[in-house]
């Protein structure tokens, strides 16, 4: 019996060619890529809104979900700040600028900037999870007078750990209010030690009723900053969590980013907290 | 230009015994890979066919929890069993598929995606009512709006579905409570009811109403329909297990830390049996496969399962450590979620999950003891 396919319906294994125009080195470990569609007429079509990712491609080798952190309008580069840790990611930091990949995407849901229009944005991060969050800073800031207080309350192990660190000074002057804390400090460390709930428990002002909430870290920092924001009366249906699994299709389709009834990798990355709080707190699921 | 209607097919036919080869023959002159039951190392399975002399005549089987044994029957009916360890389910979605093909070249890599365009057109003979609502489930998995998988749309477009009514339920059978059967209502080209003397064909659709013409059918008799009715209903009455409607999900989602998946984890060896033999289960994972010079790269695609350690693998941890929580994740997929994501149940009632656990564990028995009940 036959079936019809919907005819909007896209062949999700379908990958374009890209190169690496520039590799720019953050802390240890950690690199941005800046990576460029080859084909002149994807690159003109190609689009991703701040929050969403895409699978970089090595052939041979495998995949790795990687969000996107960024664009240089200059060179039509996207860009993809990744930690080197599996198979995939090292061989891409073995690439170094002038290599090709392959790139699947975009994927998944986006931070919802039009709903935050108007209010007072907080986005609070945890070490490498500040990637998925520079492109809603970036866009926030160009867009800086449709917002009310813009605050970024971060968290990294040490101070050598701290990411897009010489974005700050720039952030700041076009009126991003920056708060960093380290878990363990150093000699030159003039700054706070602590978690970075801390910074949420102490922000100053702090209006809920009119305050979004953007947040990426580790699933742990991530319950703890909700349960400082939401004792601090932030409304659960304000706050937005971006959560990582395994991604092996990034459509749906192989089962691995299952967290309760969501499939991270299509009904996320970005989340509204309240539809994933009790999946959140339940061990193992 | 008017339409010439056929209702030729409006009315159930009938086939002969002895002409029924006649339909191996219509299907190869369209070109279709037949596949059909066919018994191979003890037990009925799905494979390539090429006449009435490759079915599982005058075989049936016994199953139970942990159980299956092929039995004589004392007639000679092609269908006089139920469901095997096999399913459609590797013919839309083989357990292996080549998904892209990368190449090599002087400025980086070009990948090309399946398009699905060499894919084979199967034609399905004994698809029983669970396994119609089964495709249907996996309709829902694979062909969705925004993406659809190209090696499932294409074998599933081009695939002629001729069901089979079932005349007799395994004790492992539950698709009545599942609402999914026994009964073929829909979603078939052909439906066949099997009597002694021959089959009762219903027509179901333009491939299949060009199929019924190339056949030597005439009207069944009202004689030989209430046969097959009495044949279909004895397959309902004999349904022993059963699982609650969709109050199953609130059941487990409120449940996540029921005592109950630790009792299950001390049986259950996350072996994924269950998991390979569920005729709507589609978990996947992707692998490289290269040639020796590392410039033409294939991606494929096998069956993988919730079970396996390490499918939930992430920053050199595991999520799904313990297999209390592997258990509960394929259950409360199954017939929890599920809803949630595809807005039907994950089971068809097939109960192959029970039959082929090496423990003999019983999703049923599962619910049963989570809802408070006897086991």
């Amino acid at each position: 019996m036959s079936t019809t396919r919907s005819a909007t319906a896209v062949n999700p294994w379908t990958a374009h060619s890209v190169e690496i125009v520039d590799v720019v080195p953050e802390i240890v470990g950690v690199a941005t890529y800046h990576l460029r569609l080859t084909d002149p007429e994807a690159r003109v079509s190609y689009s991703c809104d701040p929050g969403r990712f895409n699978m970089l491609y090595l052939p041979g080798v495998g995949e790795a979900a990687i969000s996107v952190s960024g664009r240089n309008s200059l060179t039509d580069a996207w860009l993809h700040t990744v930690r080197t840790a599996g198979s995939v990611t090292q061989t891409l930091a073995g690439l170094g600028k002038g290599g090709g990949l392959a790139l699947r995407g975009p994927f998944g849901t986006a931070w919802p900037m039009e709903q935050a229009l108007g209010r007072d944005l907080v986005f609070a991060a945890g070490g490498i999870g500040l990637a998925p969050l520079r492109p809603a800073i970036e866009w926030a800031l160009a867009n800086r007078s449709s917002f009310g207080r813009l605050t970024l309350v971060y968290g990294a192990r040490s101070p050598q750990t701290i990411l897009y660190a010489a974005a700050f000074d720039s952030w700041r002057n076009r009126g991003l209010h920056v708060e960093v804390t380290v878990d363990r400090s150093d000699p030159g460390w003039l700054g706070r030690v602590g978690v970075v709930t801390l910074l949420v428990d102490r922000l100053r002002p702090f209006e809920p009723a009119r305050t979004t909430m953007f947040c990426c870290g580790p699933d742990v920092m991530m319950r703890y900053v909700a349960r400082s924001a939401l004792a601090r009366g932030l409304s659960p249906t304000d706050l937005w969590v971006s959560l990582e699994r395994n991604m092996q299709c990034a459509v749906g389709f192989c089962g691995h980013c299952q967290l309760g009834p969501a499939f991270i990798c299509k009904d996320g990355p970005v989340f509204r907290y309240d539809h994933m709080a009790p999946f959140l707190a339940t061990e193992d699921l | 230009m008017s339409e010439v209607v056929d209702r030729r097919f409006d009315r159930p036919q009938f086939l002969a015994r002895d002409r029924f080869d006649d339909l191996f023959v219509a299907l190869e002159a369209r070109g279709y890979h037949v596949v059909g039951p066919t018994v191979r190392q003890g037990a009925i399975v799905y494979d390539r066919i090429a006449s009435t002399a490759d079915l599982p005549r005058g075989w049936t089987e016994r199953q139970e929890a942990g159980t299956y044994r092929l039995e004589r029957r004392n007639d000679d009916h092609y269908f006089g069993y139920t469901v095997g360890p096999h399913s459609w389910k590797q013919f839309l979605f083989p357990a292996t598929a080549t998904v892209s093909v990368a190449t090599r070249s002087a400025s980086g890599w070009s990948v090309e995606a399946n398009d699905g365009r060499d894919e084979p057109a199967f034609a399905f003979l004994g698809m029983r009512a669970c396994e119609l609502a089964a495709v249907a489930v996996q309709d829902r998995v694979f062909l969705q709006k925004d993406y659809a998988d190209p090696v499932y749309a294409a074998r599933r477009e081009r695939a002629l579905f001729i069901a089979v009514n079932c005349t007799q339920s395994a004790p492992t059978c539950f698709c009545t409570s599942m609402r999914t059967g026994p009964h073929c209502t829909a979603g078939f080209d052909l439906a066949l009811t099997e009597l002694d003397a021959g089959f009762i064909v219903e027509v179901g659709g333009d491939r299949g109403a060009d199929l019924a013409a190339s056949l030597d059918l005439r009207p069944a008799t009202e004689a030989e329909l209430q046969s097959a009715e009495i044949e279909r209903r004895r397959a309902a009455e004999g349904q022993v297990r059963s699982l609650p409607g969709a109050e199953v999900r609130d059941l487990l989602m409120n449940n996540l830390q029921h005592p109950r998946w630790n009792e299950v984890a001390e049986r259950c060896l996350s072996c994924a049996n269950c998991t390979m033999v569920c005729p709507t289960c589609f978990c996947s994972s992707v692998q490289e496969v290269t040639d020796l010079d590392a410039a033409n790269v294939e991606r494929r695609r096998s069956w993988d399962s919730c079970f396996n350690f390490d499918f939930s693998y992430m920053n050199g941890g595991v999520v799904r450590n313990s297999i209390r929580s592997r258990y509960r994740q394929w259950l409360t997929h199954k017939l929890a979620t599920w809803h949630d994501q595809f807005e039907s149940s994950g089971c068809v009632g097939c109960g192959r999950c029970i039959t082929w656990c090496p423990v003999g564990i019983d999703l049923t028995a599962e619910i049963a003891a989570m809802q408070g009940g006897p086991a």
